[in-house]
């Protein structure tokens, strides 16, 4: 009954911070951003914060890590920083475009919209509302479904800035583009990032998202992203989540895909402490193809969940999802895969697998691949599993001369190499091939990538 | 091109077809009848348990249910869409009239309510019966008469009715009743619990192998009446006994409710197997009417080395909310579930299993075979819990749908949840509809489409169909035909 009160508060801060800070949060935010924001907090108001009687959010608390009291930042604070002293990249020889965004901030204030080749272009959303107030109205809060989800809602009321990216019609960015989401403050934070992607028609793009956590304070992080995907566009996206044990982090993304389109999506969980991804894909048009896959390597008391929503709402699409995860010590992890296939969604295409590995006894893992399914000509398939390393192929490893650690690293790199191999930009694929191999030979630590040293953990 | 179209315009007519077909139980049988009024509150609850004439400790059972059951609403989680039940509208005691002292023999039932078995097709007159059942005949949630009784008294097996047990042996009844299903289960248990009329008791003493099948048949015959009746199987150590349970229902335009419980418990080394063939009336073929049924069946493999084994074949019912689970709770004990749900017309069903792993080295396998055709919606819900000392543990689901035309959906809900590194667990399931290259295959090879599709359903369910005892799978075949009539030859 206490945490009922306690959340109750939570959410009722919140709403008095949004009303107290009205003319902050409205201020240089365009006319139609702002209506939106009212409809979000209404919405708020009256969904609150996921329980965990809520289906979606049976195996993740995320209302208790909002009781932390966190911070929230309504202006971008002023940490100076030449990105080379404090960080280098996990993926040095990728020749990519980087941008940075700071504690959801983008980082770059003086060149807060950068022009690609072919007219694309990349910077801070806020921005974006202000010089292209039509596009993004044409895009904002259209495909993130708030109706159902508080904590798009809440996202929706607070939004101020993140990364946006414009590809017009017919564009192909060769290089790609590379976001880093650092997180670093003296104190503990609350991030709301919003990202809008728009990819016209028959154009291609590929961008790779990382995220750190710099400093060893607790962050939360509730991010949206969402994602237009034109007729014949094609579209890949890779994230690697790499923040510290006190880190939690909420990200929902919202893929709308238009007729031919193809996107890949690739989430590589290596490090964090609490991590939930909200994943919903709309397959709006025929001849769409999906790739949504995943890898989860947890230990300690790491908590990851994954859910995934597929809607094939027009036929002949294809999708497929692929989730593989090791869990180390006594960390909990969670699958929820959902296909749904409307009514006249024929021809429809549709796999699903979860695969995991339990390394002790105290971790644990729930698996729930859901299909619902309406067209009856269909080839639907999902399969998952939980168990161990194959006894036979260690046998024949140790018959070999090979010691026992080194075959059940082998075993477990095997394991998740089928996720990897999926990564289409090559010299990340070797990369995260590296960071895989370190991340389960337990050398690699979040402060890999850091280099302040502030903390020895 | 041609040949497809024709093909196409066959399978058109031969679902067609398939939404004409009528259910052949669905006659009244005009009999007398003891009801009580409409409605349910605490005298209810008090009189049912004294026309039972129940000790006291039965009535005190059915009052925290019902209290219990009061202060619950009833669950919305299901992939069902049912309109709102008014509790207060159903009669929750209606009795075949039968002699003061209930029939000593079989002249002494009511002619009219032995004719009613007899159209079943359940023989209640056991000098000529020759299959070697024990029938215990349930009608409208009241036991009519159970066969082959005496005969396995001699072996020590008690089977009889529910409300003879609780006369008989109250000792038995109140150290298993609600010891694997307690009242505070679920909204239907807990309802069930407070106004359950009969049903059926088992007891398997030590060592002995029940010669022949047990059999339970369930009739609702009354108007606007619930059924509402409660099974308890109990075998001990190294005893064996095959259950099985068949019920069907008229057709009438409204809707009735039919909320059971079965319990089991598995000693050591026993070995229970329990078979349903569903058949109440499942509504016409504009969905109107039909029988809620709202089952709670577990088993508790409480003893080592224990087995229990469920087949359901569920065919009948508008709305189907049943989940027969195993707490595999002994050492090495094993959790079968085999399931074939047909749903047609409107027909809603949400069916599946709970295998729930505490004991070391536990195994449970699960198949399940749903067929939808018409609007129906047929959904697999099933869960599959490993627990920190379930060590070694094994697990195999595999939930397959089938789906006859455009408009009925089919919809798997597994939840998959393991406790600790040595246990293993898969699942798999596949959505699909009759390919055309099967059909081809067949026509080419001079079979009639109907009659491809008839084989290629029974194939389909026969991995589940195999396992239920030979002459129940003889019913079930043909049941499977009137399901999917037209289809099947």
């Amino acid at each position: 009954m206490s945490t009922e009160i306690v959340n109750t508060d939570i959410k009722i801060k919140l709403l008095d911070l949004f009303q107290e800070n009205l003319s902050v949060i409205k201020n240089d935010s365009p006319d139609y951003i702002n209506k939106i924001r009212e409809k979000a907090i209404e919405l708020f108001s009256k969904l609150g914060f996921p329980d965990k009687k809520n289906e979606n959010y049976k195996y993740t608390d995320v209302k208790k890590e909002f009781d932390n009291g966190y911070k929230t930042y309504l202006s971008p604070k002023n940490i100076k920083f030449e990105i080379k002293d404090i960080f280098s990249c996990d993926v040095p020889d990728l020749n990519t475009k980087v941008i940075l965004l700071l504690n959801g901030w983008f980082y770059d204030r003086e060149n807060l919209l950068q022009e690609l080749p072919g007219g694309a272009i990349i910077g801070s959303l806020q921005k974006a509302m202000e010089v292209y107030p039509e596009l993004v109205e044409r895009h904002f809060a259209k495909y993130a479904d708030m109706e159902k989800e508080g904590l798009v809602a809440l996202n929706t009321a607070f939004v101020k800035d993140g990364i946006f990216l414009y590809v017009p019609k017919g564009v192909v960015i060769e290089k790609p583009i590379q976001v880093i989401n650092v997180l670093m403050d003296e104190e503990e934070g609350f991030t709301s990032h919003r990202n809008l992607y728009i990819l016209e028609e028959n154009s291609q793009a590929s961008v790779v998202v990382c995220d750190h956590t710099l400093s060893a304070v607790n962050f939360l992080t509730n991010s949206v992203a969402e994602f237009f995907v034109g007729q014949n566009a094609h579209f890949d996206y890779s994230r690697i989540q790499n923040e510290h044990n006190g880190s939690k982090q909420i990200s929902h993304l919202f893929f709308h895909q238009e007729k031919d389109s193809k996107v890949t999506n690739n989430t590589i969980s290596l490090h964090g402490g609490v991590i939930r991804n909200n994943i919903s894909v709309l397959l709006n048009g025929e001849g769409c193809e999906n790739n949504t896959y995943g890898l989860y390597l947890t230990d300690k008391g790491q908590h990851i969940d994954n859910y995934i929503f597929i809607d094939h709402a027009k036929p002949n699409c294809i999708s497929n999802q692929l989730f593989k995860g090791v869990l180390d010590d006594f960390a909990t992890g969670a699958f929820n895969g959902k296909i749904l296939v409307r009514k006249d969604a024929q021809k429809t295409q549709a796999y699903q697998a979860n695969n995991n590995i339990l390394l002790t006894d105290d971790a644990d893992i729930k698996t729930r691949p859901q299909l619902e399914i309406y067209a009856d000509d269909v080839k639907c398939s999902h399969g998952a599993t939980v168990g161990q390393l194959d006894e036979n192929a260690m046998f024949y490893m140790r018959a070999r001369g090979i010691p026992k650690k080194e075959a059940k690293l082998l075993l477990m790199y095997a394991f998740a190499h089928e996720v990897i191999q999926k990564i289409k930009v090559p010299a990340l694929k070797d990369r995260i091939n590296d960071l895989v191999e370190k991340r389960l030979r337990g050398e690699l630590s979040r402060c890999n990538s850091c280099q302040m040293h502030c903390c020895n953990t | 091109m041609q040949l497809r179209k024709v093909m196409e315009k066959d399978q058109d007519k031969i679902l067609h077809e398939v939404t004409q077909s009528e259910y052949k139980y669905g006659f009244v049988t005009d009999i007398e009848s003891e009801s009580i009024a409409k409605g349910l509150n605490e005298d209810v609850v008090r009189l049912i348990s004294q026309k039972k004439n129940e000790p006291e400790f039965m009535l005190e059972f059915r009052l925290k249910a019902f209290r219990y059951w009061q202060k619950m609403k009833m669950p919305e989680w299901a992939h069902l869409q049912i309109p709102e039940i008014n509790y207060q509208d159903i009669i929750y005691y209606s009795a075949p009239k039968q002699k003061a002292s209930g029939p000593k023999s079989l002249d002494e039932i009511d002619p009219e309510l032995k004719a009613t078995f007899d159209k079943l097709g359940i023989s209640l007159d056991e000098q000529k019966h020759l299959s070697g059942i024990a029938v215990d005949a349930v009608m409208d949630s009241i036991s009519v008469k159970t066969t082959f009784k005496e005969s396995l008294a001699d072996l020590g097996i008690i089977f009889c009715s529910f409300s003879e047990a609780v006369q008989e042996h109250p000792d038995l009844i109140k150290k298993y009743m609600g010891s694997v299903v307690p009242y505070t289960d679920n909204y239907f248990a807990a309802l069930n619990s407070a106004v359950f009329s009969d049903g059926s008791f088992c007891y398997i003493p030590k060592g002995v192998r029940c010669p022949m099948e047990l059999s339970t048949y369930f009739r609702i015959n009354a108007a606007n009446t619930g059924q509402f009746e409660r099974t308890l199987i109990v075998a001990e150590d190294d005893a064996y006994v095959s259950y099985l349970e068949g019920c069907t229902a008229p057709r009438r335009d409204e809707n009735q409710l039919h909320a059971a419980i079965v319990e089991i418990i598995a000693n050591n080394n026993a070995f229970v197997k329990y078979s349903t063939v569903q058949n109440w009336y499942p509504g016409d073929k504009n969905g109107l009417g039909g029988i809620y049924n709202f089952v709670t069946k577990r088993g508790k493999c409480a003893g080592e080395n224990s087995k229990i084994s469920w087949t359901q074949v569920e065919t009948g019912s508008a709305v189907t909310w049943k989940y027969p689970s195993c707490i595999l709770l002994g050492n090495n004990s094993v959790g079968e579930f085999y399931s074939v749900a047909v749903t047609n017309n409107h027909q809603q069903a949400d069916t599946g299993t709970k295998m729930i792993h505490i004991g070391k080295n536990t195994k449970s396998t699960i198949v399940s075979k749903g067929i939808s055709a018409g609007f129906s919606n047929n959904s697999y819900r099933g869960l599959v819990k490993v627990t920190k000392n379930a060590t070694n543990s094994r697990n195999y689901s595999q939930c397959d749908s089938l789906l006859l035309g455009d408009k009925c959906g089919a919809h798997t809900f597994p939840y998959i949840e393991v406790d600790n590194k040595d246990s293993i667990v898969e699942h798999e399931a596949t959505t699909s509809k009759i390919g055309e290259d099967q059909i081809f295959y067949c026509n080419q090879r001079g079979i009639k489409t109907e009659d491809a599709i008839g084989l290629i359903v029974n194939g389909y369910a026969k991995e589940v169909l195999n396992k239920l005892p030979m002459e129940f799978a003889v019913e079930a075949q043909k049941l499977l035909q009137i399901s999917l009539e037209g289809s099947v030859g």
